[in-house]
């Protein structure tokens, strides 16, 4: 009989995780689906089924135990972040040709669990910006109210995509405006706009991000994600926003919007802290969310895509290797030499 | 009394499972059908038996002599008949067998006559000559020879003389008991230990979760007044680490590369090492049985003082383990093993005996693959990075895996019980080590051959060279001898005709004067060589007595007589000095 120490093990594992995982992000999810309506559940269920079957496929393939893999519940979270990050009413192929990406390519074709460099949801969501740009862009005006049957109509391509969908995301609106408008529209203007935006940021977004918050709070407090990505993602937007705002306030928005536009609560608690291809050593993990925090802001502000948080991630994923080799803790006894 | 205690990083709370064992007082173990002693006990030399099969031995008769410092004689642990002295199974999880010295107890239970010392009035060299000879040895679990640890580091002052009473082992609840109910002699213990070490501080840690055994050593403390700290420090596995105590005691942290804590000034020793130290000294008792608990899944969970050499099935049957019960664990759920039989006999390190059976500890689930989710980093109490020193270890890249600090990993299993994808992380570095120590003496050996091969070499091309010199001293003599005969001959003809003296020396010369010149090289040469080897002589013919003196001259002289050369020296580089 085979059986190394320790014998007592603690009841934990990887579906535990995961699980907990997508528990915390139904705050977020409950908002979500409060502002654009069901649309977002059918999007999950989408994403979920795809990304379960391409895991079948490839574990098949790969000749790997279904039951054991299936169940680990990492495929389910990459499609919940995959569905929260497209567009609601975005067509069914497209969530499943991202989730497909996601599962096919950017996981098992580099090893499946735990041998991903680049996390799965955000490949799929600069796959699908790059390839699908204008798909991409499409948000529910805000105010459009659909029912089940017409949202299903919609992303099942059964109606026509009428242009009453294509609105862009408040950040988008935002920077559009301050782009063309060169000068004759500012943020305060802009914000006093109450069809689009709330008291800081997208009008029913703040509670969505809210809602990010309290489940990545949750996540924290469970011992799931440390501090330090979130912190250090929240604190570096923070302070590049803050610092832009009070250099002037007319043309960049402050940091409370910023905090609560955009991906930037689900990708400082939920993307950034994904820990098969983030930072692992707490400096590296300092570095590593502080990167994506100020990446995130530079290219949602200044580059030309609608939101930065997914290339931020993958950038900073690009890095963390080396961070961590350069951020390796002294170990017990060796705190003074090193 | 209140002192600042220290935190050290990481640890887990798994469920303590003492309660089950530590509610009734110790009990006598019953004397055993046999006993079987392994005579490798402890740390260092393995003990020479010195009985043989048949030989009567009385109870703590040395049976095994300690061979070299570290090492700690082993003794019978009742009277009765050595049966054999062969091998057997030991409790060790490798299954390897060792010598063992088999004893039938007669049930007399007589003792020898038991010699007690006075620490005090002897030398501390006599003290740690009987502590070995008493067989006293860490009973914490490693069993290091106490008698080595008592020496202070030379040039480092002891500042801290720690005694461990933590037991942060699930399930084991030996030390608890022995606190609570022998704390007196432990106390006494310790005092001989602060003797001999002289620390400026003698700590006492004990986990909270054993109340009683706090205040049972507070007792004995007050009672004995000695300046004796009784620490109640906080219940986190692995605190009963010797490092991790002494980190939470005393703020120090001691590097893995150290060998020895000593030179940090501070010393641990297991509250039964002070407790049998004690019996040593003061009743001239050796290390012949130890309490152990018998817990997991058993009727009867309880704490026995046993002879070392009984056999663990028999031990466990006093418990009544239950019939799902399929295996027997030595030490605690986090660091113990299966035994490679149950009849393995209890050693000086046996602290606790469980009874295994999948109720209590279920199969492990399937290992799943890591993602990084750096669990066992925040639970590692000495801050390495599991996870990387798994990803190098299963890749075989021990050398990445060292640079990782593999072997500051004390193997406490923490990782492995945190791992949400149940990655047996501890094996992985066991296997690790075990390379890389293969490897070391593979590659050592290599060293050694390579050595052989070149002095090889070397010893050729030196008889090589001696033997081209020889024949090149051959041939200049013979070409001599040739040129002698030729003068000679030409000496003859000149006295024949006087008036052509000089002719045939001319001849001589305008004949050969290539062969010459060459000759004349030669020798050059041959008394250059003459010279330096003379110059360079073997240096263990310098001071010579006249005996060795004319020894050698005899070799010399026979050597000469073989027409053997003089020998060259031995190393290369002396003829380079020059």
């Amino acid at each position: 009989m085979f059986a190394p120490a320790p014998f007592l093990l603690k009841d934990a594992s990887v579906s535990q995780v995961m699980i907990q995982v997508c528990v915390a992000l139904i705050p977020g999810i409950a908002a979500y689906a409060s502002l654009v309506g069901p649309a977002i559940l059918v999007q999950l269920v989408i994403a979920t089924l795809a990304a379960l079957a391409a895991e079948a496929v490839m574990l098949t393939l790969r000749g790997k135990p279904l039951a054991l893999f299936l169940t680990d519940g990492s495929a389910i979270v990459t499609a919940w972040l995959i569905a929260l990050t497209f567009p609601p009413l975005a067509p069914w192929w497209l969530v499943v040709t991202g989730t497909a990406f996601a599962v096919v390519v950017a996981k098992h074709l580099y090893g499946g669990l735990g041998q991903n460099p680049f996390n799965p949801a955000m490949v799929a969501f600069a796959v699908c910006i790059v390839a699908f740009p204008a798909l991409m862009s499409q948000w529910p005006s805000v105010g459009l109210q659909l029912g089940l049957i017409d949202q299903m109509n919609i992303i099942l391509g059964w109606a026509p995509r009428v242009d009453a969908l294509s609105g862009a995301t408040p950040l988008d609106a935002m920077k559009t405006a301050l782009k063309l408008g060169e000068g004759s529209f500012d943020v305060s203007t802009l914000l006093a706009n109450q069809d689009i935006y709330g008291n800081f940021a997208g009008r029913g977004w703040e509670w969505v991000a809210g809602g990010y918050l309290l489940g990545g709070l949750w996540l924290w407090h469970r011992q799931l994600i440390t501090w330090h990505v979130p912190l250090a993602f929240v604190g570096s937007l923070s302070l590049i926003s803050g610092a832009l705002w009070l250099y002037n306030p007319a043309q960049f928005a402050s940091p409370l919007f910023h905090l609560l536009s955009g991906g930037a609560m689900l990708g400082a608690f939920f993307i950034a802290t994904d820990p098969v291809s983030g930072c692992t050593t707490p400096r590296g993990k300092l570095i590593f969310g502080a990167g994506c925090g100020l990446l995130a802001y530079i290219i949602r502000v200044f580059g030309g895509y609608p939101d930065g948080v997914a290339f931020a991630v993958l950038l900073m994923n690009l890095s963390a290797p080396v961070i961590d080799l350069l951020t390796q803790p002294p170990v017990f006894g060796m705190k003074d030499k090193a | 009394m209140l002192m600042n205690l220290f935190k050290f990083k990481g640890g887990v709370k798994p469920p303590s499972n003492k309660l089950q064992s530590n509610h009734l007082p110790i009990a006598q173990a019953p004397m055993p059908s046999r006993l079987i002693v392994p005579l490798h006990q402890s740390i260092g030399g393995t003990p020479r038996p010195i009985i043989q099969a048949g030989d009567h031995v009385l109870k703590g008769q040395m049976i095994g002599q300690a061979d070299g410092w570290i090492s700690a004689a082993v003794h019978a642990p009742t009277s009765g008949t050595v049966l054999e002295v062969a091998m057997h199974v030991r409790p060790h999880p490798s299954g390897l067998d060792s010598l063992c010295v088999v004893i039938e107890p007669d049930g007399k239970d007589e003792w020898i006559t038991r010699t007690p010392i006075d620490h005090r009035a002897v030398p501390p060299a006599d003290v740690f000559h009987h502590l070995q000879q008493c067989g006293i040895v860490g009973l914490g679990g490693a069993g290091f020879p106490a008698h080595g640890k008592l020496t202070p580091s030379k040039g480092v002052a002891m500042d801290e003389l720690i005694i461990n009473g933590a037991e942060c082992e699930p399930f084991i609840t030996c030390d608890d008991l022995l606190m609570r109910e022998r704390a007196d002699e432990v106390v006494r213990g310790i005092a001989v230990f602060r003797d001999l070490l002289q620390p400026k501080k003698v700590l006492i840690g004990i986990e909270d979760n054993k109340p009683e055994a706090i205040a049972a050593m507070r007792a004995a403390v007050d009672a004995q007044n000695e300046p004796f700290s009784v620490v109640a420090v906080p219940t986190l596995y692995p605190a009963g680490g010797a490092k991790q105590l002494i980190r939470v005691l005393t703020g120090k942290e001691v590097p893995g590369s150290m060998r020895s804590t000593a030179d940090m000034g501070v010393q641990v020793f297991n509250v039964g090492t002070a407790y049998s130290a004690w019996r040593a000294v003061a009743h001239g008792e050796p290390l012949v049985s130890r309490i152990l608990t018998i817990t997991g899944n058993v009727h009867a969970p309880r704490n026995y003082e046993v002879l070392i050499g009984t056999p663990m099935d028999e031990l466990l049957a006093l418990a009544q383990p239950h019939p799902d019960t399929d295996g027997i664990l030595m030490g605690g759920p986090m660091m113990g093993f299966l035994v490679p039989n149950p009849q393995v006999p209890v050693v000086k390190t046996t602290n606790c005996l469980i009874a295994h059976a999948d109720r209590l500890f279920p199969p492990k689930a399937p290992e799943m693959p890591c993602i990084r989710c750096g669990a066992c980093a925040r639970a590692c109490p000495h801050e390495l990075q599991p996870f990387e020193m798994y990803w190098f270890a299963r890749a075989k890249n021990f050398g990445k895996t060292q640079e990782y600090n593999i072997f500051d990993c004390i193997e406490c299993g923490c990782c492995s019980y945190v791992c949400p994808s149940r990655i047996p992380l501890v094996q992985y570095f066991r296997f690790a080590k075990s390379e890389i120590w293969a490897r070391e003496r593979e590659k050592n050996a290599a060293d050694q051959a390579k050595t052989r091969f070149e002095f090889k070499q070397y010893r050729e091309e030196r008889e090589k060279a001696d033997k081209a010199e020889k024949l090149a001293k051959a041939a200049a003599a013979q070409a001599a001898k040739k040129a002698a005969e030729a003068a000679a001959a030409a000496a003859a003809e000149g006295d024949a005709t006087p008036s052509a003296g000089a002719a045939p020396d001319a001849a001589i010369a305008t004949v050969n004067p290539e062969k010459e010149a060459k000759r004349a090289t030669i020798e050059a040469a041959m008394a250059r060589a003459k010279a330096q080897r003379e110059a360079v002589q073997p240096k263990n013919v310098d001071n010579l007595t006249p005996d060795q003196q004319k020894v050698a001259d005899d070799i010399e002289a026979r050597r000469v007589a073989a027409h053997l050369i003089a020998p060259e020296p031995v190393a290369p580089d002396n003829e380079k000095s020059e």
